[in-house]
């Protein structure tokens, strides 16, 4: 088993080193295309088979390791190749090589005609590579690994556009804001190892079992792990360039940015959960991290024009939420929430993928409108997506999102309920204001235009992703409907954390009747907020610019601008001012210049004694002759 | 097989004198012979990496007998694993540059075969030396080949650059000297002879006064640092580099900052540990220093190979930070790092190499979307400042990792706060080189003369082929070159256990009569 696991990791870099190295000689679309994504439909079939094989298992025994090799090993650092399969990650396996299948396909449709064709699926296929690297690593230096993987992946598709201006910029944006947040998580191993003396994600939660709740120690290497995750998983302060990450092809929106890679920081923290557990600290400021970005994001979401931009602060503000989960110890919400985002969240994305693609590169939806009638299948199914997203029963999202919800108000109390239900409100809002916009109302766009659907392999994706963004919270059932398949799932992989959380936390009483309610409240809210959205935005054809504190949200709070008045400008200006042209030119090298030209200067002057007169040289000698005398004498 | 070391350095010294003999307008057998030489040299030494026994921390192939005997100096050579590798990168590096120059040289070119072939002996020289004076002399000659090679083949201001790098490498040097001279006096008492074996002097070297071990550790040492170079000696350094031409850019980056890093561990650290252990804040806090002030100038210099003159000061400041925490890993990690640095940076001054003899201009501002016309270069420059930035999966992201952890646990260090601030290196080192590489490669083309250019060339290809390789090997599967040097290294740290490090560091240093034996 272990010899044909390795093809998980191996067929999708194969495909990345055969289009890269003969994508372009080959130069056959359907080549390069269909074998990516063959390369990734394999590694999902392993997926489902490894699914079976864990099943067999009893639960508690649910945990398989291949060790292929020894990565590094210096003195009593020592770092093994090693793959981890439990249902945690199987779960993300299924899900990034499942939808990163569909997207595979999805693109082969998008980029037809693109001149880097080859390249995008050899990108793809590098990203799948990473991906399942930072999911199945059993030690945080290959869970490292995958993590700067995806980022490179990440920065390469961001820029894939290269000639155009903004892309590069985006790219690198993204790339450096991703190395701040890997400095906490170099950090955090530094401290892992350092007290710990491995890095093996296993032997770590082994050891930490015995420790007492929020011992300094614990609660500092999980904040440091955080400032990875936010990084990563694009949260306040560290959120900035993912709306900037839209610069890159639309599918690469979806599968990166939206569904698997910016799960990364979420995935990180349930599979150390007990570390969570143990720093309850931590996880407060989890939660409140968590509560701000999702509100912040959501109210920039509310007033942007750009279809893929209200989807990326969307995104933002959905991994906000998982992350309220994970600060309110309810990890199998997070990992619930994750997994339906990606369904739906992909779904959108391809949507306005397949928007933009049949609008000519129009992402501005205040020039769309009436797509409703000429592009059937893409606005069905992304109505279900921003159905499922708004949380509407009994579809995808409205599951997850009520279960974080409920554990909310159950671990975290009334006021972080209040504004996580705010926010929910303001996504259904914002959500419906797209479609209001796109879809409804007249049409808007030139009449040179002619929006078209899309081909089906683009549109096929998009039904299989509806289906699941209907169906796919029946597997996290709400307790008072019976049986929650998930949990029992998860059972094995939190218990640990679980069993710590209850020990701090009394055993709070399931109240069937304050499920019900919040089901309520937040099917309502929901409903309000859709009804107020769709009824503005479906008639309106009429745009002022916006003033106030439209303008402020429109213009995100205008942090870009402050974080580079405020750390990016000053580091540049005191570099170049000060440290290049005043200190390193004129103060050192002034002084080692001054040094040289000193000691020239002097030989030059002593070289005038050496006249080649026999006067001087007498003269010379009898006055040092005379000097010594006098030195004698008044000693 | 036992004189593989004597030939590794004479092969090239030796060979290269018919050279000039050669007719001047017979190019093709000047550079053809000049590149067998040195791949004859390379076959050489990847032999005796073949017949090395990793599993010892001994001086191997040793070779010794007298020599000057008036000083009781010998010609006394050996490797272990960590010269090895340097010896190993050395070979590699000039075949590269051999072929490296074959376009861009055109005047003088005998001479500058010849010089370049030199070079490499003396090289090898000192990573093989056990005697202070031998090393000195190699150490000294590397001086002369290099100032021509800066002054005859360099850029418009070669001249001063050329002379600023050899002053400032002198006035370590004429340190060095002395400290070599006053070490043998003041170990002689022990020794009975007067004696330049460092093998033997490392045995005495503790019972000299400490306030003397610390004078004489400064005196060895700042030479080193120097080289390195260490901030705030590191002036020499951009100028150098900026006028050099390609190979000698390659030559000094990858090799010649090694001999200060090595010297630091053999000699610093190998003869005066009592004082390297105590002088280690100041030197520590330098390359912490180092670290981040070369990163910030990186990000703001407008010619090319000035950033990555600026960035290998950021780079070395991690093995000297690498090599002062004295662990197991840091040392490790130092030791990789510099046959790291060594292919990273040779093959970034490698690629503005190529962009120079193509456009006549290393500033910045003149590029932008050459990776449309030249994809193939930009995709290989992408993968190198990769390495560079220190991107897991290859060979940067293992070197800078271990020091960085290995440091942290210091007892010599004492505190992981020097690990923290130069971690913070890793985001400048992103935000220098993926800004150099938009600024260079992406967007669209703007300048006419950039439209025409053409891709990478066969015989470039042939440059960086080898680098890459190695780039790649050491990023999947480090565990063949940590090998190597992994009991030598151990030999290096053996007595200097945690609590001898303890013990060391509160030693007073107070003046102390020399015990009569």
């Amino acid at each position: 088993m272990q010899k044909y696991f390795i093809l998980i990791v191996a067929l999708p870099l194969l495909g990345f080193l055969i289009n890269i190295f003969f994508g372009k000689k080959i130069n056959s679309e359907k080549f390069s295309g269909w074998l990516s994504s063959l390369f990734v439909l394999i590694p999902f079939l392993i997926g489902i088979s490894m699914l079976f094989q864990l099943l067999k298992l009893p639960p508690e025994s649910r945990k398989i390791v291949f060790n292929y090799f020894n990565w590094i090993s210096v003195g009593n650092f020592n770092v093994d190749y090693s793959f981890l399969i439990d249902p945690l990650s199987l779960v993300m396996i299924l899900v990034v090589t499942g939808i990163g299948f569909l997207i595979h396909v999805y693109s082969i449709g998008y980029m037809h005609g693109d001149d880097g064709f080859a390249r995008f699926f050899s990108f793809l296929n590098l990203f799948i590579f990473a991906m399942l690297h930072l999911i199945l690593a059993d030690n945080f230096l290959v869970v490292f690994l995958g993590w700067e993987g995806v980022g490179l992946c990440s920065y390469l598709l961001i820029g894939f556009w290269y000639e155009k201006k903004f892309t590069g910029d985006a790219a690198k944006k993204a790339f450096i804001v991703n190395r701040i947040g890997d400095f906490g998580f170099m950090t955090a191993m530094f401290l892992v190892f350092a007290n710990f003396g491995t890095l093996n994600i296993s032997a770590f939660t082994g050891s930490i079992a015995g420790f007492a709740v929020n011992t300094p120690l614990l609660v500092t290497i999980a904040l440091l792990f955080f400032v990875g995750a936010t990084g990563k998983s694009a949260q306040i302060p560290l959120f900035v360039w993912l709306p900037d990450a839209m610069a890159g092809p639309t599918p690469v929106s979806a599968l990166i940015h939206a569904a698997t890679m910016v799960t990364a920081g979420i995935y990180l923290i349930a599979r150390t959960s007990l570390l969570y557990a143990l720093a309850p600290t931590a996880s407060t400021v989890i939660l409140i991290v968590g509560i701000a970005t999702a509100i912040l994001s959501a109210t920039i979401a509310l007033k942007q024009n750009d279809i893929k931009k209200i989807l990326a602060y969307s995104t933002v503000s959905q991994l906000g939420f998982m992350f309220i989960a994970l600060g309110t110890h309810s990890y199998v919400a997070a990992v619930f929430h994750l997994v339906t985002h990606a369904f739906f969240k992909a779904l959108m994305f391809l949507g306005s993928g397949s928007v933009i693609h049949g609008m000519h590169e129009e992402q501005d939806i205040r020039k769309m409108g009436g797509l409703k009638d000429k592009m059937k299948i893409t606005y069905i199914t992304f109505l279900i997506g921003a159905i499922a997203i708004s949380g509407i029963p009994p579809f995808a999202g409205f599951f997850s999102k009520d279960e974080i919800l409920y554990k909310t108000f159950i671990n975290a109390g009334i006021i972080p309920y209040l504004l996580v239900l705010i926010t929910a409100g303001f996504t259904a809002f914002y959500m419906f204001r797209l479609i209001g916009l796109t879809f409804f109302g007249k049409p808007r766009y030139d009449a040179h235009i002619h929006p078209h659907e899309s081909p089906g392999t683009m549109t096929i994706p998009l039904i299989i992703l509806a289906v699941l963004s209907v169906t796919g919270g029946f597997i996290g059932l709400p307790h008072l409907l019976g049986f929650n398949v998930l949990d029992h799932w998860f059972e094995p992989v939190f218990k640990n954390a679980e069993m710590v959380i209850k020990g701090y936390t009394p055993e709070a009483e399931h109240s069937a009747s304050v499920e019900i309610i919040l089901i309520f409240v937040s099917i309502i809210v929901a409903s309000v907020a859709i009804y107020i959205s769709f009824k503005k935005y479906s008639k309106q054809d009429k745009f002022t610019e916006e003033k106030g504190f439209g303008k402020v949200l429109e213009n995100k709070y205008y942090l870009d601008e402050i974080y580079d008045a405020t750390v990016v400008n000053p580091i540049y200006k005191t570099s170049e001012s000060f440290l290049w042209k005043i200190f390193d030119v004129k103060i050192i090298d002034g002084l080692v210049n001054g040094i040289a030209g000193f000691s020239s200067r002097l030989s030059l002057d002593w070289r005038k004694i050496q006249s080649g007169i026999i006067h001087d040289y007498a003269v010379l000698a009898v006055s040092g002759v005379i000097l010594i005398i006098l030195f004698f004498l008044f000693k | 097989m036992a004189n593989i070391l004597s030939i590794l350095i004479f092969l090239p010294i030796l060979f290269s004198i018919p050279i000039l003999f050669f007719k001047k307008d017979n190019v093709k057998l000047i550079k053809g012979y000049a590149l067998g030489i040195s791949l004859i040299t390379f076959v050489l030494s990847v032999a005796l990496y073949f017949s090395f026994n990793a599993g010892s921390g001994e001086y191997q192939f040793v070779q010794k007998m007298p020599w000057v005997k008036i000083i009781n100096s010998y010609y006394y050579l050996g490797v272990d694993g960590i010269s090895l590798l340097l010896i190993l990168l050395t070979t590699l590096i000039f075949p590269i540059s051999i072929i490296a120059s074959f376009n861009p040289i055109k005047i003088r070119i005998k001479e500058y075969y010849f010089l370049l072939l030199l070079l490499e002996g003396a090289l090898i020289g000192v990573f093989t030396s056990l005697d202070l004076v031998l090393f000195y002399v190699f150490w000294e000659f590397i001086l002369i080949p290099m100032y021509f090679l800066i002054g005859i083949w360099g850029g418009e201001e070669r001249i001063y650059a050329t002379v600023k790098f050899f002053l400032y490498t002198m006035f370590g040097s004429v340190l060095l000297l002395i400290g070599i001279i006053w070490t043998g006096l003041l170990v002689q008492p022990f020794a009975g002879v007067f004696t330049l074996d460092i093998v033997q002097i490392a045995t005495f070297t503790t019972y000299i006064p400490l306030d003397k071990q610390i004078i004489l550790f400064c005196l060895f040492t700042l030479g080193f640092l120097i080289k390195v170079p260490l901030f705030p000696f590191h002036t020499w350094l951009p100028d150098a580099h900026v006028q050099a031409p390609t190979a000698g850019s390659v030559i000094l980056a990858a090799l010649l900052l090694k001999m200060g890093t090595y010297g630091l561990i053999r000699f610093s650290l190998g003869l005066f540990p009592v004082a390297f252990i105590k002088l280690t804040p100041v030197i520590a806090v330098l390359a912490v220093i180092g670290i981040i002030y070369g990163a910030l100038l990186s990000i703001v210099q407008k010619d090319m190979k000035k950033l990555v003159a600026y960035s290998s000061v950021s780079h070395m400041g991690f093995i000297v930070i690498g090599i002062f925490a004295l662990t197991n890993e840091s040392m490790q990690g130092s030791v990789i790092q510099m046959i790291n640095h060594g292919l990273s940076t040779g093959a970034l001054f490698l690629f503005v190499g190529m962009i120079y003899e193509r456009r006549h201009t290393k500033l910045i501002a003149e590029f932008g979307g050459l990776r449309k016309v030249m994809p193939v270069f930009a995709a290989l420059f992408l993968v190198v400042s990769l390495s560079s930035i220190g991107l897991p999966g290859l060979n940067g992201f293992i070197g800078e990792f271990l020091i960085l952890l290995g440091a942290f646990n210091s007892v010599n260090l004492g505190t992981g706060w020097y690990t923290i601030v130069s971690a913070t290196a890793v985001i400048f080192s992103a935000v220098y080189l993926l800004w150099l590489y938009q600024r260079v490669m992406l967007g669209p083309i703007e300048k006419e003369e950039n439209k025409v250019l053409k891709d990478i060339t066969k015989a470039e290809l042939a440059t960086i082929i080898p680098l890459l390789i190695f780039i790649v090997w050491i990023g999947v599967y480090p565990n063949t070159f940590l090998r190597v040097s992994e009991m030598s290294v151990k030999k290096v740290l053996l007595n200097l256990d945690n609590t001898k490090i303890q013990m060391m560091k509160s030693i007073e240093t107070k003046p102390k009569e020399p015990e009569k034996n």
